[in-house]
């Protein structure tokens, strides 16, 4: 649904990116790899608007686009989980879920469609929240996660970028979000991850794309790569 | 998943126990604390007189309180609210006795005076990035300057004393308004809760035991009408009290239910977050520096009423302090995003009935001063204890 081909952008002297290309197919999770510095989190920055690239076309069914800012990407139904997760602990979950786009009449908050909406969406993920009117700062990682990335999906996007969705996880708390991203894919959204942890990667991607140093460094089906080629490429041990 | 392992009872006390949020209980403890030792101590503390002059002593500093709390919902802080007050009950008094404004307009310009200085310490916080520690610290000494200006020489005007102003805070309820106030308020409540339940229900989201609904509506019934009962024993209910009482729900009101409210707390708790969500953060933050503004200035009228006079000490002395620590007693967060506007009405309560207790017993108010201080640092104690234990 979304194509990026030549992205290139350059920070100074410094080429984070150099003629990048990357294929995102709704139902599919692809899983975004490289050693730090690779220039994962541009090419990142550059679909969700955050960054504008120097050259390079980004396409969405078929379409050149230009993605100028965030909302422009949320418009056209990319939307980004970023690492932080920019939950507002102080809020319940509901009022997370809904921030910046709360149901309202006029001005007035509607409480109970907003919470309707978010217990059936959050029970069609099968996130298990006891209360959903408890503050977020009482939720354990994995929830606070799963419910940032539910809170991802309110928009109805068609692309959820997930930055690092396992990394300060426990390893239960984890196979939960693993979970939760194959939910997304059964729900037929295109879903990019972007992960260090090579075991999360195998468990849950059908493709695995290799950034090094800025280029495209391999692209692997999951189910037919070992961990051994994907290291190879992350390294640039097999050139 | 079915739905059902969702629910829970969300009103269910016991529930707010186990989240650590204490809430306003605390408080209300520490307020029955203050009634028995002063009751005990003095006879007169707990007399219809002595409560009646209680209520009107809390609205004023009561309403700045309500302002500070706007800001401190944002993890700010505005120390110019005290200046803020006095000034504007300055500009109010000189149009009205001097120019001979009508008092209606006299007020309006002077509120009006107080939305700009809070549009313009909103605009140095937002747009000059300037703390607004020292923002509203500039505002504090350089609005005191203005006051002292404006007063000039004379350093003292008198409110006439059966003018509109004063009036003010000279007008009782007859018994039957205030017993008709009550009926709507708790009938208002109980309606509500009870739509909201049943809308709840119909929506099959959990809602609040039957018994625990009717509990709350009971105590705001027995609650209103004992403050009614007493009140009614003396002079009557203070149109001050029902002004800062109105001023409170309204604000509790617009906090919870309206979008503007949320993003506050949103703001309060997240900035970052809250502008990632593409809320507008500057304006909620010059709103905010507004809204104390002109919640500052109107409790500077408030004050102005009650003493029917302006002088170089309005606004000044203790006031200012004395609104952050009853926001502060009152359970709002100095770090933003906690806190509701009744903190405003019981922290003032705490802080006045201390004040009024002390001087009927004719303590010196060097002990006055060292005893809120302990309050307010058990409050604040007690808050941060709470807080640590919700979050994990």
């Amino acid at each position: 649904m979304l194509t990026v081909t030549g992205i290139s952008k350059a920070y100074g002297a410094v080429q984070a990116l150099d003629g990048v290309h990357l294929d995102l197919r709704p139902g599919e999770v692809v899983a975004l790899m490289g050693d730090n510095g690779a220039g994962k989190s541009t090419l990142v920055k550059a679909i969700a608007g955050v960054v504008t690239p120097d050259a390079g076309t980004i396409t969405v069914d078929g379409r050149p686009v230009r993605v100028a800012t965030p909302r422009v990407a949320q418009a056209l139904g990319v939307s980004t989980v970023y690492q932080d997760l920019a939950l507002c602990e102080n809020l319940d979950v509901v009022a997370n879920l809904f921030l910046g786009a709360e149901r309202r009449r006029w001005s007035v908050l509607s409480h109970l469609k907003m919470e309707r909406t978010a217990r059936d969406l959050l029970t069609s993920l099968d996130v298990r929240i006891k209360d959903i009117r408890v503050q977020v700062a009482a939720l354990s990682g994995g929830q606070r996660q799963s419910v940032a990335i539910a809170r991802a999906l309110v928009g109805e996007p068609r692309l959820v970028i997930l930055d690092e969705p396992t990394a300060a996880l426990g390893v239960e708390q984890t196979a939960q979000v693993l979970s939760l991203i194959r939910r997304l894919r059964e729900r037929g959204l295109a879903v990019l991850v972007i992960s260090h942890n090579l075991a999360d990667v195998c468990a849950v991607s059908d493709r695995v794309v290799v950034l090094r140093l800025g280029r495209n460094a391999g692209e692997f089906v999951t189910a037919e790569a070992t961990q051994e080629d994907i290291v190879a490429a992350i390294t640039g041990a097999s050139s | 998943m079915s739905t059902d392992t969702l629910a829970r009872k969300p009103f269910a006390p016991g529930g707010l126990l186990r989240r650590g949020d204490l809430g306003a209980w605390p408080v209300v403890g520490g307020l029955l604390a203050i009634a028995i030792v002063f009751g005990t101590l003095n006879e007169h503390f707990l007399s219809a007189e002595n409560l009646t002059n209680l209520a009107l002593q809390l609205a004023a500093t009561g309403t700045i309180s309500l302002g500070i709390i706007m800001v401190l919902l944002l993890g700010e802080i505005d120390l110019s609210a005290g200046s803020v007050s006095g000034l504007c009950a300055v500009v109010m008094t000189i149009l009205y006795v001097k120019q001979g404004w009508n008092p209606m307009a006299a007020i309006a310009v002077a509120l009006g005076a107080a939305l700009a200085i809070g549009l313009l310490h909103g605009l140095m916080h937002t747009k000059l990035r300037m703390p607004s520690f020292v923002v509203t610290l500039a505002g504090l000494i350089g609005w005191q300057g203005l006051l002292l200006y404006l007063l000039g020489r004379g350093g003292t005007i008198n409110l006439p004393f059966d003018g509109f102003v004063s009036r003010l805070s000279d007008t009782w309820l007859p018994p039957w308004l205030a017993w008709t106030l009550v009926a709507v308020l708790v009938g208002g409540y109980a309606a509500a809760g009870l739509i909201a339940r049943r809308a709840r229900m119909a929506a099959a989201l959990p809602a609040a035991p039957l018994p625990w609904t009717v509990v709350k509506i009971a105590g705001l019934a027995v609650a209103l009408a004992a403050a009614v009962a007493v009140l009614s024993a003396d002079r009557g209910v203070p149109l001050l009290l029902v002004i800062f009482g109105a001023l409170v729900v309204a604000l509790d009101l617009v906090l919870r239910h309206t979008v503007f409210g949320r993003w506050m707390y949103a703001v309060g708790g997240n900035a970052e977050a809250a502008r990632r969500a593409g809320i507008n953060v500057t304006r909620i933050r010059v709103l905010a520096f507004v809204l104390a503004s002109v919640l500052a200035g109107f409790g500077g009228i408030l004050a102005a009423s009650r003493l029917s006079a302006v002088n170089q000490a309005s606004g000044g002395s203790d006031i200012l302090l004395m609104a952050i620590a009853a926001a502060v007693i009152g359970g709002t967060s100095l770090f933003g995003g906690r806190g509701r506007p009744y903190a405003a009405l019981l922290g003032i309560l705490v802080i006045q009935s201390i004040t009024n207790g002390m001087l009927l017993l004719n303590v010196d108010s060097s002990v006055r001063f060292m005893v809120t201080a302990g309050v307010l640092a058990l409050a604040v104690a007690i808050d941060s204890m709470a807080r640590r234990g919700n979050a994990r």
